[in-house]
């Protein structure tokens, strides 16, 4: 089976900062891939590429068998790909329904929608089916994001990107502000979205977390994947020592 | 961690309730009916003092009168400062816009409605102008807002003067005065109330009800999250400074009205009134947070603190030194709640000092 999206060799420049050194990475429609590595590893900045974030300074990404160029967040959106950033990207004062809707609001039917007056209704019905669906903590759809506690807002962002992603969807530490019934919320969602055909990945320093949800795992050192390993192959300490660089699959 | 947080949702049962208000809606209520309170206290006082003629329709209608230039441009300056931004140039454009109007009209000639409706085209287009430039300093330029309209608070007085050779034009159309700057629309209704009012009640449809209002306070409230999903970030900033500069110039051709004068010398304390009004009707420097009504209210207090002054035989300045104290109370009130919320960092600064995306 064909990956539903593929990196090959990318490259990543800040500067005289090299974050990512000819990173491969690939993921699977309902598969969970999980991506660990070292603080500074580069899981971050391939992330951001993948979603369209930032671009390359060199590399390719192959979507659907097809080569993408990604410019921006929404040309990875309009593919069907959903980001769940470490810093969550919420509109603090905002609400979750609005934060869920956010740039893709529905809009009144008639002129009325034309004049830019949204159907708040309809949004509001569509988020708290969402963050049912999803099992996302949201005591409060009214009120702003930036008033909950660190779990309900990465609830909110982890629902939010479930709700839209169709194919992939990148979860950038979600698990790292948890208590761990909140963890073990993230945990199902994940799998619940992986059962609908979706692509998960899912960056976590947590080796538990990792050998608990994910299929295969991608181990990044220095810029690069330096081995991939299904999960019924290995161990955690065969992850940690492939994260201190003491391994090496894929040659540079 | 609250009960809910720990509520196992695992099996789809999921915590999702529609509870009234969160912690910081409430807050951001009481501190607008607080400053509600405020003005309702001071009108009582100042009709318990003097029953007689604070509270008559006559003065009332002085008051509303006078603050409904301000309200027109408090309207474009709350979507500013939501944003994070802010607008130091509107008083100069008002004047430059003033300036270029009553100069089309002269040279028309007529004194009817058809060259009143010249004149306000004239105006507004010239505020438009203004706004578009600021926006696209700020926007795309990525320089300060603080210092763009430093900037054009400068240039567009200055263009005004050089217009005028810094002489006043009192030349406006009498329709223009009489109906408008004076006029009523019916009974003792002044024009210039209904016409702010009108324009009062689009800003709070503008921003609480459609797309572009919110995108307004998205944009304030974390600018990055809205690139994030895909919101024109810079385009739609351009649109807001466009906003304010145009309700500037409309209220260039109403002040022309009013004071039968082009105000040149008058207005360089306009936008910081109206500036103190936005933030003391409850909307914060710090973006995000808001509201066209409590802009209104905020204007009202420093009008009817000076309009009962005069009428208790206070000397009217007292009016400035009480809004200034409400003010920095307002603020560092604001302050307070941001640290609180951004879990008690002190050092944070106002985004419109700073250019965007080095927001703190
Ligand atoms: N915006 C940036 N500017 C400069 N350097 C960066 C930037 N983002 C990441 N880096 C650098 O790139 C490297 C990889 O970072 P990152 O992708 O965040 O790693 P990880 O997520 O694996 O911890 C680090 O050395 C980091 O300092
Ligand atoms: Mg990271």
């Amino acid at each position: 089976m064909a990956p539903i999206l593929e990196a090959r060799d990318i490259s990543k420049q800040y500067g005289h900062v090299e974050a990512l050194a000819g990173a491969n990475f690939d993921v699977n429609a309902g598969e969970v891939v999980a991506l660990i590595g070292d603080n500074g590893a580069g899981k971050s900045t391939l992330v951001r590429i993948m979603s369209g974030t930032e671009p390359a300074s060199s590399g390719q990404l192959i979507f659907e068998g097809k080569q993408v160029h990604l410019t921006s967040p929404v040309d990875a959106r309009k593919l069907g790909m959903e980001t769940v950033f470490q810093d969550l990207a919420l509109a603090p004062h905002l609400s979750p329904v609005q934060n869920m809707y956010l740039g893709r609001e529905v809009m009144r039917t008639g002129p009325l929608g034309r004049l830019g007056f949204m159907d708040s209704r309809s949004m509001r019905k569509g988020s708290r089916e969402a963050f049912e669906k999803l099992g996302a903590t949201v005591r409060n759809l009214n009120g702003p994001v930036g008033a909950m506690s660190g779990g309900q807002r990465q609830g909110i962002a982890v629902a939010r990107a479930a709700a839209w992603a169709q194919k992939v969807i990148f979860l950038d530490e979600p698990t790292a502000a948890l208590g761990v019934v909140q963890t073990k919320n993230v945990l199902d969602l994940i799998r619940r979205v992986s059962a609908e055909g979706i692509g998960v990945v899912f960056i976590s320093h947590s080796m538990p977390h990792v050998m608990d949800v994910a299929d295969r795992i991608h181990v990044m050192w220095r810029g690069r994947r330096v081995a991939t390993y299904r999960k019924e192959d290995t161990s955690m300490e065969q992850l940690v020592a492939a994260m201190t660089g003491a391994v090496t699959q894929e040659a540079s | 961690m609250t009960l809910a947080d720990t509520t196992p949702t695992a099996a789809g049962t999921a915590a999702v309730e529609d509870v009234p208000a969160g912690r910081w809606q409430r807050i951001a209520r009481i501190q607008a009916l607080q400053i509600v309170l405020l003005l309702a206290v001071t009108v009582a006082i100042f009709t318990i003092l003097r029953p007689g003629t604070f509270l008559t329709p006559f003065n009332i209608r002085g008051i509303v009168q006078n603050t409904s230039i301000l309200a027109v441009l408090g309207v474009g300056m709350t979507f500013v400062i939501i944003t994070g931004g802010i607008d130091l140039s509107i008083g100069s454009v008002l004047v430059f816009s003033g300036v270029v109007a009553d100069k089309v009209m002269a040279a028309q000639g007529g004194q009817g409605w058809g060259t009143v409706l010249l004149g306000t085209l004239v105006a507004c287009g010239c505020g438009l102008g203004w706004g578009l430039l600021n926006g696209v300093l700020v926007a795309k330029a990525n320089v300060p807002p603080l210092i763009v309209t430093l900037g054009s608070l400068s240039a567009a007085l200055g263009f005004a003067q050089i217009l005028t050779k810094g002489l006043d034009l009192r030349d406006a159309p009498q329709t223009l005065v009489n109906k408008v700057g004076f006029g009523n629309i019916v009974g003792q209704v002044p024009t210039l109330a209904v016409v702010a009012g009108v324009v009062v009640l689009a800003g709070i449809v503008l921003l609480h009800r459609t797309r572009f209002g919110l995108h307004t306070y998205a944009i304030g409230s974390n600018a990055e999250a809205g690139r994030r999903v895909g919101l024109k970030v810079d385009r739609h900033l351009i649109k807001v400074y466009a906003l304010a500069g145009l309700l500037a110039g409309f209220a260039g051709i109403l002040n022309l009205g009013f004071f039968q004068s082009t105000t040149i010398g008058g207005q360089s304390n306009t936008a910081l009134n109206v500036i103190a009004g936005v933030a003391i009707g409850g909307t914060s420097l710090f973006g995000g947070v808001g509201s066209v009504f409590g802009t209104v209210i905020g204007l009202f207090i420093p009008i009817v603190l000076q309009n009962g002054f005069i009428q208790i035989n206070v000397q009217p300045f007292w009016q400035q030194v009480v809004v200034g104290a409400v003010l920095v109370t307002v603020v560092y009130v604001d302050q307070l709640r941001r640290a609180a919320a951004v879990g008690g960092r002190k050092h944070y600064r106002f985004p419109f000092l700073s250019h965007r995306g080095r927001r703190t």
